[in-house]
């Protein structure tokens, strides 16, 4: 009895690698194929563009990130009153990127809702420092790379 | 001229001296399809695409890892048994090359046609065993000696049901040469896989184990063992491993295929094409079973030939004797 039960498991067996065998592939090919990032990425946090003037951040550099942040991830946000205006726009956002535990508290908290989670997944560097980025720089790239 | 050389070596020497050239180059060409095709039947049985990137498909992989395996170091570890590891991977590549000699490819094309064939075949297939030994007790190294412990324990057991499942076939073709027993299955109804199955299935689980393919890896189980008994061997000799362990695989599956599939029996194609489909789809189900199956605890693996196969070879050997006997 036990051994017709047992060669009918190794047949179901059997069976199963079978249809796999003829099942199209699941892997990716990485460099040449890239899979969509789906929007609830989190990866780094990015600055995000004001809508009513798209070269500018929204962030008004009140610092509730900075001083919310668990792992003391973001330094120096500092903003400058301009002519006319009645909000700070902020000059400088230092997120260092290898503290970050991707909480996400700075993109909760945010009251001008200027931070936001980046689909940028794969960022390299040869030295810690390369991970230390100043959003509103990398924000002026962004737009003059677009 | 060629009368001369003929005359001075003799037919049947130039005969054999093809022959082994023949088979050789057989045996590295199918080892490197094998080696290729293990890993593709792997990976498509994982969802994974496998080798793909050197050459169409991945084609070039084996002979590129043949060239790396060619480039590395001979290294023999300080302590070794010097003659006994030097001696284990040549001599377990000598049998392989020898059964192939009886197999028939085709009506026509064997090497020699030897009336104790499968006899042949069988003593020579077990010299592998005393390689194995050979080689991990050699190693100076504890996994290798257990792995090749565990290989001898394991071929001594499953070479018995394997004898008698084929003793089963002998008394119905009343032959022991290879081609007799080809002979002896013209017609699809006449193969003996139809006439004596149970037999067909013991000498295929024993076939695996014999060639310590999983489920039967015990001698080289990764997990446990490093790589058994070939752990110490690196290069060039490592490869000799694994070309016998391939060329194994195409023997027991040519035997299987002589013994039970009828050989190079088939309708419209000519017989040579059909031996090797049939051979080549029986290596199929071997991998198959390897990407399918744990790896059997030792005890089970022991009972399993003992107790139920042994018993049950034994049956079926009784019973052919009898119906023959009674028919």
């Amino acid at each position: 009895m036990d051994i017709i039960t047992g060669a009918l498991s190794l047949l179901s067996g059997m069976w199963i690698t079978i249809k796999a065998f003829f099942r199209p592939v699941v892997t990716v090919q990485y460099p040449r194929q890239v899979i969509e990032i789906t929007p609830r990425f989190r990866g780094h946090t990015k600055l995000v563009a004001d809508e009513a003037s798209p070269d500018r951040t929204r962030c008004i550099a009140c610092g509730i990130c900075e001083r919310n942040c668990p792992s003391n991830a973001i330094k120096k946000v500092e903003g400058e009153k301009r002519e006319g205006e009645k909000k700070k726009t902020a000059t400088s956002y230092m997120l260092d990127f290898t503290a970050c535990s991707h909480c996400g508290i700075c993109v909760e908290t945010c009251p001008a809702e200027a931070l936001a989670f980046s689909a940028d997944y794969n960022p390299v560097g040869f030295k810690r420092d390369d991970f230390c980025w100043d959003l509103v720089k990398e924000f002026e790239k962004r737009r003059a790379l677009a | 001229m060629i009368d001369q050389i003929i005359n001075i070596i003799g037919m049947l020497n130039i005969r054999i001296i093809l022959g082994l050239g023949g088979v050789l180059t057989l045996v590295t060409i199918s080892t490197l399809i094998l080696t290729w095709a293990e890993r593709k039947v792997a990976g498509h049985m994982q969802l994974r695409i496998a080798p793909k990137e050197v050459g169409p498909f991945g084609l070039i992989q084996p002979v590129a890892d043949a060239i790396k395996l060619i480039g590395k170091e001979l290294l023999t570890p300080r302590d070794v048994e010097k003659p006994l590891y030097l001696l284990g991977p040549i001599l377990i590549f000598v049998p392989v090359l020898i059964s192939f000699v009886v197999i028939p490819f085709d009506a026509g094309l064997q090497v020699m046609d030897i009336n104790v064939g499968i006899l042949v075949i069988l003593a020579f297939s077990s010299l592998t065993v005393l390689s194995i030994l050979i080689s991990g007790w050699g190693s100076n190294n504890k996994y290798s000696l257990i792995g090749s412990v565990r290989s001898v324990a394991q071929n001594i057991a499953y070479e018995i049901p394997l004898l008698l499942s084929i003793l089963a076939v002998v008394f119905m073709s009343n032959s022991f040469s290879m081609k007799e027993i080809a002979e002896a299955q013209k017609g699809i109804l006449h193969w003996y896989v139809f006439r004596q199955p149970l037999a067909f299935l013991i000498f295929f689980i024993a076939c695996v184990a014999e060639t310590n393919r999983t489920p039967f890896d015990l001698p080289e189980g990764e997990s446990e063992l490093v790589a058994g008994f070939h752990t110490e061997y690196s290069g060039m000799r490592f490869a000799l491993f694994f070309l016998a362990e391939y060329t194994n695989l195409v023997i027991v599956s040519a035997v299987a295929t002589t013994l039970f599939l009828g050989g190079y029996d088939g309708p419209v194609l000519p017989g040579i094409i059909w031996f090797f489909a049939k051979t080549y789809f029986l290596v199929f189900v071997i991998m198959w079973f390897r990407w399918t199956f744990p790896r059997v605890r030792f005890d089970q693996l022991l009972n399993f030939s003992w107790k139920i196969l042994m018993p049950l070879s034994f049956f079926n050997l009784i019973a052919t004797g009898a119906l023959l006997k009674l028919i």
